[in-house]
C-alpha cells in the first residue's frame, strides 16, 4: 500500500495533545517525581562516592561530577525512549486514545508533534531533577546550567522520535526489547555517560560519533561542570536531524497504522 | 434528489491490492435522517464509515460531508461530527467529567462552555451520580453511554454511531434508542450501523443493506420488508418426528414460500394464519406465528449462511 508521505505539519492543536498527557502527568506526580529524583541520587550516590573515591579525578572534574553530567544526559535519552515506545504504545494500541483524538478534528501530524514535545518535556522533569541532586551534593553548580534546559529539551526531541518509529512499528511490548537491547543500552554503555570516549579503540570511537547520546554528552557535561561546549553546532546539528528524521518517519509510519 | 445532503457518495470505492471491501457505492443521506448500515460482518459498513471520517484514503469515487471534500477537509468536517465507535476508547486515567472536558479541549471548546454543557450531557447520560469516578468503575453500559455523550461534547450535527448497542443490556439499549431519537427530534443527523436487525427496524428512518462491499437495497424498513418478503411468517420448530413432505405440501396448499434454517421451517405467505389449525393438531411441533420483519429481509438478501 502506498505510504502517504506528505511533510508534516505543525500546528497548535499538538498542545492540545500535550495538554492531556500533562495533565494525566499531574494525577501520577508522587510515584513519578519519587522515579525521577530516586534513582539517580542512588547512582550518584553509590556509583559517584563509591567509585569515585578510586577514581578520583576524570577529565580534569571530580568523578562524581563527571558521572552526575553523563546521567544526566543518558536519562534525557531513557526517559523518551519509555515514553515514546511503552506509553506512545500503550495510548495508540492499548487504550484507544489515538483513535479517538482522530474523532476529533486532530490528525497523525498533531498526534505525533503533541507527544515529541510531551516526550521532551519529560526528559528535561528527569534531567533537571538529576541537576537538583548532583547540585545538593555539590558535584555541579553555576547559572550555565539553565543552558541545560533548551539542550535537555532537545535530546528528548531527538530520541522520541526513533521510540514512537518503534512504537509505529511494533506489534506488542516485547518489540521494545530489541530496540532497548540493540541500541539504548549500547549507547548508555558506550557514549561516554561513564567514561571519556577517548579511551576507545579508534573504530569503536568514529562509531559513537554517529550515536545521538554522544554529542548529547559532548553538550551536557560541560554545560553542568561549568564550561564552555565545544563543537556545539555540531552537536546541535546531529541532535537536531535525529528529531526531525525521527518526527517525519514517525509521522509516516503512525499514518500507515491508524490511517489504512 | 434534495438539496439538504450531509453526506453524499458517488462511486465510492476502497480497496485493498485487488480485493474491493467498498464497492462503487452510492448514497445520500439529508439532514435529521436516522440512516443506518445494515450488514453482516465483513459487509464494508465500518470501512465505509472510516471513509467518511477520514480514517481510510479513497481508493475511488468521491465523499462529501456538509458539502466538504473528505479527502481534503477531513478535520473541518470533523469539528462538526460526533463519532462513537464501536470498541470503547475512554481515558482511563481521567474522571468520567474529566474524560468530557478533555475531550471537549481537542475541538477548541472554551473552559466556560465546557463547565455548562459537561453537566448537561451528563444528565442526559444519566451519569450526573458518576461524575468523578474512573471508566474502570463504571459498567459496560455506563461507560457506553459516557462514549455516547462525549460524541455530542462539540454539540455534532452529523453523529456517527457503530454499533452502539452490541454487547449491553436491554435497559441501556432502550435508552440510547430513546436518547438517539430525541437527537433526531433535534435536528441532528444520525448514521448507524448495526447488526442488531430490530435496532435499525425502531430508529432507522431510511437504511442500506450491504453485503461484500456493495449495496443490495435500500428503503425505508416498511418499504424494504414489503419489497422482499411477504407479510407474515410460520415458524415451525421440530421437537422429533416432523415428516418433511407434510410441511411441503402443507405450505404449498397455503401457498406459503418455505426456507428451512437449522431445525426450523420458515413459512412465508401474506396469509400464514390458515395453516395455523393444522401445524396445532401435531403435538411434536411449536410454532409462531409473526408479521415479518427487517431481520427476514436481510438473511433473504445476504443469505442463511454462518459469517466469520
Amino acid at each position: 500500500m502506498a505510504l502517504d508521505l506528505r511533510v508534516p505539519r505543525l500546528r497548535s492543536a499538538a498542545i492540545l495533545v500535550l495538554k492531556r498527557n500533562i495533565k494525566v502527568w499531574r494525577k501520577l506526580i508522587g510515584p513519578a517525581l519519587l522515579m525521577n529524583f530516586g534513582e539517580p541520587t542512588f547512582y550518584l550516590l553509590g556509583l559517584g562516592f563509591g567509585l569515585g573515591a578510586y577514581i578520583g579525578q576524570m577529565s580534569d572534574m571530580p568523578y562524581l561530577t563527571f558521572l552526575a553530567s553523563g546521567i544526566i544526559a543518558s536519562s534525557a535519552m531513557n526517559t523518551a525512549s519509555f515514553e515514546g515506545m511503552y506509553s506512545v504504545f500503550t495510548r495508540m494500541d492499548q487504550q484507544g486514545t489515538y483513535d479517538a483524538m482522530l474523532a476529533a478534528p486532530l490528525d497523525c501530524d498533531d498526534i505525533i508533534a503533541g507527544e515529541m514535545l510531551w516526550c521532551a518535556t519529560k526528559s528535561l522533569i528527569s534531567g533537571v531533577a538529576i541537576v537538583v541532586v548532583a547540585g545538593l551534593l555539590g558535584a555541579i553548580g553555576g547559572w550555565q546550567l539553565l543552558w541545560l534546559i533548551p539542550v535537555l529539551f532537545l535530546v528528548g526531541l531527538c530520541f522520541a522520535g526513533p521510540a514512537i518509529v518503534m512504537s509505529a512499528l511494533s506489534p506488542s511490548y516485547d518489540f521494545f526489547t530489541y530496540y532497548f537491547t540493540l541500541v539504548i543500552t549500547p549507547m548508555f554503555i558506550l557514549c561516554g555517560v561513564f567514561y571519556p570516549t577517548d579511551t576507545l579503540p579508534q573504530a569503536l570511537q568514529s562509531f559513537t560519533q554517529i550515536l545521538p547520546l554522544t554529542h548529547a554528552v559532548a553538550l551536557v557535561r560541560p554545560l553542568a561542570a561549568g564550561g564552555e561546549p565545544g563543537g556545539v553546532v555540531l552537536h546541535l546539528a546531529v541532535l537536531a536531524a535525529y528529531a526531525l528524521v525521527g518526527f517525519y518517519l514517525a509521522v509516516v509510519l503512525v499514518r500507515r497504522r491508524l490511517i489504512r | 434528489m434534495r438539496g439538504d445532503a450531509v453526506i453524499s457518495a458517488r462511486g465510492l470505492t476502497k480497496r485493498y491490492g485487488a480485493d474491493s471491501v467498498v464497492d462503487r457505492v452510492d448514497f445520500e443521506i439529508h439532514r435529521g435522517q436516522c440512516f443506518g448500515f445494515l450488514g453482516p460482518n465483513g459487509a464494508g459498513k465500518t470501512t465505509t464509515l472510516r471513509m467518511i471520517l477520514g480514517h481510510c484514503p479513497i481508493t475511488e469515487g468521491t465523499l462529501t460531508v456538509f458539502g466538504q471534500s473528505v479527502a481534503s477537509q477531513a478535520k473541518s468536517i470533523r469539528q462538526r461530527v460526533g463519532v462513537v465507535a464501536q470498541t470503547d476508547n475512554l481515558d482511563p486515567d481521567f474522571t468520567v467529567a474529566e474524560n468530557l472536558a478533555v475531550y471537549g479541549t481537542f475541538f477548541g471548546i472554551e473552559p466556560a462552555q465546557l463547565e455548562k454543557r459537561i453537566p448537561e450531557l451528563l444528565d442526559f447520560a444519566d451519569l450526573r451520580a458518576k461524575a468523578n469516578v474512573k471508566p474502570d468503575a463504571l459498567s459496560g453500559g455506563m461507560k457506553r453511554r459516557l462514549a455516547f455523550v462525549r460524541a455530542l461534547i462539540n454539540d455534532p450535527e452529523l453523529i456517527v454511531l457503530d454499533e452502539p448497542t452490541t454487547g449491553l443490556d436491554p435497559q441501556v439499549r432502550h435508552l440510547l434508542w430513546g436518547r438517539v431519537r430525541e437527537l433526531t427530534r433535534r435536528g441532528k443527523t444520525i448514521l448507524l450501523t448495526t447488526h442488531y436487525l430490530e435496532e435499525a427496524e425502531r430508529l432507522c428512518d431510511e437504511l442500506i443493506i450491504m453485503d461484500h462491499g456493495r449495496i443490495l437495497d435500500r428503503g425505508s424498513p416498511r418499504a424494504l420488508t414489503r419489497r422482499h418478503v411477504e407479510a407474515e411468517v410460520l415458524e415451525i420448530t421440530d421437537c422429533g418426528g416432523l415428516d418433511e413432505s407434510w410441511v411441503a405440501q402443507l405450505s404449498a396448499q397455503a401457498g406459503c414460500r418455505l426456507e428451512r434454517v437449522g431445525d426450523t421451517r420458515y413459512c412465508y405467505s401474506n396469509d400464514a394464519r390458515s395453516m395455523i389449525p393444522q401445524v396445532e393438531s401435531h403435538r411434536q411441533l411449536t410454532y409462531l406465528h409473526r408479521p415479518s420483519n427487517l431481520e427476514d429481509v436481510f438473511l433473504r438478501l445476504t443469505g442463511r449462511e454462518l459469517r466469520n
